[in-house]
């Protein structure tokens, strides 16, 4: 088995893991609760409207944005990390079929992985942190996704002979 | 008319057998993935069709029933009118998530099947590990969408139904056998002196399966810089807008202004449509792309002319790639892209199918093979 292959293989495997566990964590601990938050404080700033109480309406939908925001982004990080764990895994299985030497399959490999973990991991840190860190990290780890992506359907293009 | 080592010679048709045996694990679970996914996309069509449009339009009036009720200053309507959208978002919810989970369960069992030579289990082991996992594969679907229409009844627990906890079975069987996949992957590594794996799956360098790698990894491309723009230019945006409008909609029912409470909804409803077409647009174009991906390694069995297989892979990419577009283009072309897209969607769905009547044609061929040369000896 090359090294490219092992480390996308393996890399995958790791990487649907840790989707699965966080997704576990979120399922049980999280989700519930930010979905009853969001359907109460849209109900609660609706039901404040028809008092005429446009202040506890203005507060509910701020909790609303707040929540949904969180949400959504949680939900990504979930379905981003399995999702490309796939690709990942898919990809190691054909990289033999890639008509490149196998330094620049393993540097492509190397940044695709690094590239999926860092990408989710950048949306999930937006959650914990309004600055430009996390939005860096998210922006920077799909570049690399991007890039590593074009380089191998390139490769898989060009083909390469058993 | 076909190039499988079956119609060459005796030991080419021996190693098709070898890896491809009736009933082994490997052919259970690639057609049983295959059939997975054909249906998970045509209870997708149907929902589309049939169910999506109008199970929005009742989240849309059970919406606006709220917002009138707030202009009316009846905060208990306000509270039904909401539970109606958790009810009808709950049948959505369903629906999607039995399209969703058929189609995925279906792309694990190719993956587990094109991993079989590595799993380091007993022949008859591995076989009741992709029962087992078609048999939980189906139930977890079919239980989710039965939630909505058996709910509690004759539950013997307090929030959960018979239809959850059936689902929830199929789930526990689907992660189960897939750990029994992984510890048989982790043993065959683990083995000191383990035997080198020469698979023809792997060996293939067809041209089909290259145009489906190719293609396939640049759908995924296209769909994941799709999703960049998205992220990067809309999506602020349409939270914003979002909450805006929310805001927008109570304060215009609690001054009481009907016109400015029918706007806002008109534009809620516009902003949904324009972030549902977004994430239809973006998942497609993947999900599309890592099945094109996966079927590219299955060329080998499909018992098809050369010529066939290079036609049904192009037919295929072509379906997945009208689908995101025109999804894509519905909120400026109307019901004709919708149309297109529909269009798009059965493509995908015949190329499927004509793989999969090639692979049981291989099936067949093989397991016919020895009854022929027996017939040929006496």
């Amino acid at each position: 088995m090359s090294a490219a292959r092992r480390l996308l293989i393996v890399g995958g495997i790791a990487l649907a893991l840790l989707g699965m566990i966080y997704g576990v964590w979120y399922a049980v601990f999280v989700e519930h609760q930010e979905l009853d938050g969001i359907g109460r404080t849209l109900a609660t700033g609706f039901s404040a409207a028809a008092r005429r109480d446009a202040a506890g309406a203005d507060a509910a939908l701020i909790q609303y944005k707040n929540l949904k925001y969180a949400y959504d982004r949680h939900v990504d990080v979930h379905g981003h990390w399995i999702g490309l764990a796939m690709v990942l895994i898919v990809l190691g299985i054909g990289i033999d079929r890639m008509g490149f030497s196998e330094q620049f399959k393993m540097l492509l490999a190397t940044a695709l992985l690094f590239g999926s973990f860092l990408f989710p991991l950048g949306v999930l840190l937006q959650t914990l942190s309004g600055g430009s860190v996390p939005r860096v990290l998210a922006v920077a780890g799909s570049g690399l996704v991007i890039a590593s992506l074009t380089g191998m359907t390139v490769g898989f293009a060009r083909g390469r002979k058993a | 008319m076909t190039n499988f080592p079956s119609s060459t010679s005796a030991d080419g048709r021996d190693s098709a057998k070898a890896v491809f045996a009736p009933m082994s694990a490997r052919r259970l679970l690639a057609l049983g993935g295959i059939g997975l996914i054909l249906v998970g996309m045509l209870v997708g069509d149907i929902f589309a069709v049939f169910v999506l449009h109008q199970n929005a339009a009742r989240v849309g009036e059970s919406l606006s029933a709220a917002a009138h009720a707030a202009m009316a200053g009846d905060a208990n309507a306000v509270g039904s009118s909401f539970q109606s959208v958790g009810s009808f978002l709950e049948n959505r919810g369903t629906k999607v998530d039995t399209h969703v989970h058929m189609i995925a369960f279906g792309y694990l069992a190719l993956m587990l099947a094109i991993l079989q030579p590595w799993v380091a289990l007993r022949e008859s082991t591995r076989k009741k590990v992709a029962w087992t996992f078609l048999i939980g594969a189906w139930l977890l679907p079919l239980g989710v969408f039965l939630i909505h229409y058996v709910g509690l009844a004759y539950s013997p627990l307090a929030a959960i139904g018979w239809a959850s906890i059936f689902a929830d079975l199929g789930g526990a069987l689907v992660i189960v056998t897939t750990l029994a996949c992984l510890f048989g992957i982790a043993r065959h590594f683990s083995q000191a002196q383990r035997p080198p794996i020469e698979d023809v799956l792997l060996k293939d360098r067809s041209v089909a399966g290259r145009i489906l790698l190719a293609g396939g990894l640049a759908l995924i491309l296209l769909g994941f810089l799709h999703g960049a723009y998205y992220a990067a230019v809309e999506l602020d945006k349409h939270e914003a807008l979002d909450t805006g409008l929310l805001n927008y909609l109570a304060a215009s029912a609690s001054s009481r202004h009907p016109s400015e409470v029918d706007k806002g909804l008109g534009l809620y409803g516009e902003l949904g449509a324009e972030k549902a077409v977004n994430i239809a647009a973006h998942a497609h174009a993947i999900e599309f792309g890592l099945l094109a991906m996966l079927l590219a390694f299955f060329q080998p069995f499909v018992s098809l002319r050369d010529s066939w297989k290079r036609n049904w892979a192009w037919v295929m990419l072509l379906g997945s790639l009208a689908l995101p577009v025109f999804v894509l283009l519905e909120l400026k072309l109307g019901l004709l892209a919708g149309g297109i897209a529909d269009v798009g969607g059965l493509l995908v769905i015949i190329a499927l199918l004509a793989m999969w009547v090639g692979i049981l044609r291989y099936t067949g061929e093989i397991d016919a093979a020895p009854r022929i040369s027996g017939g040929e000896t006496e």
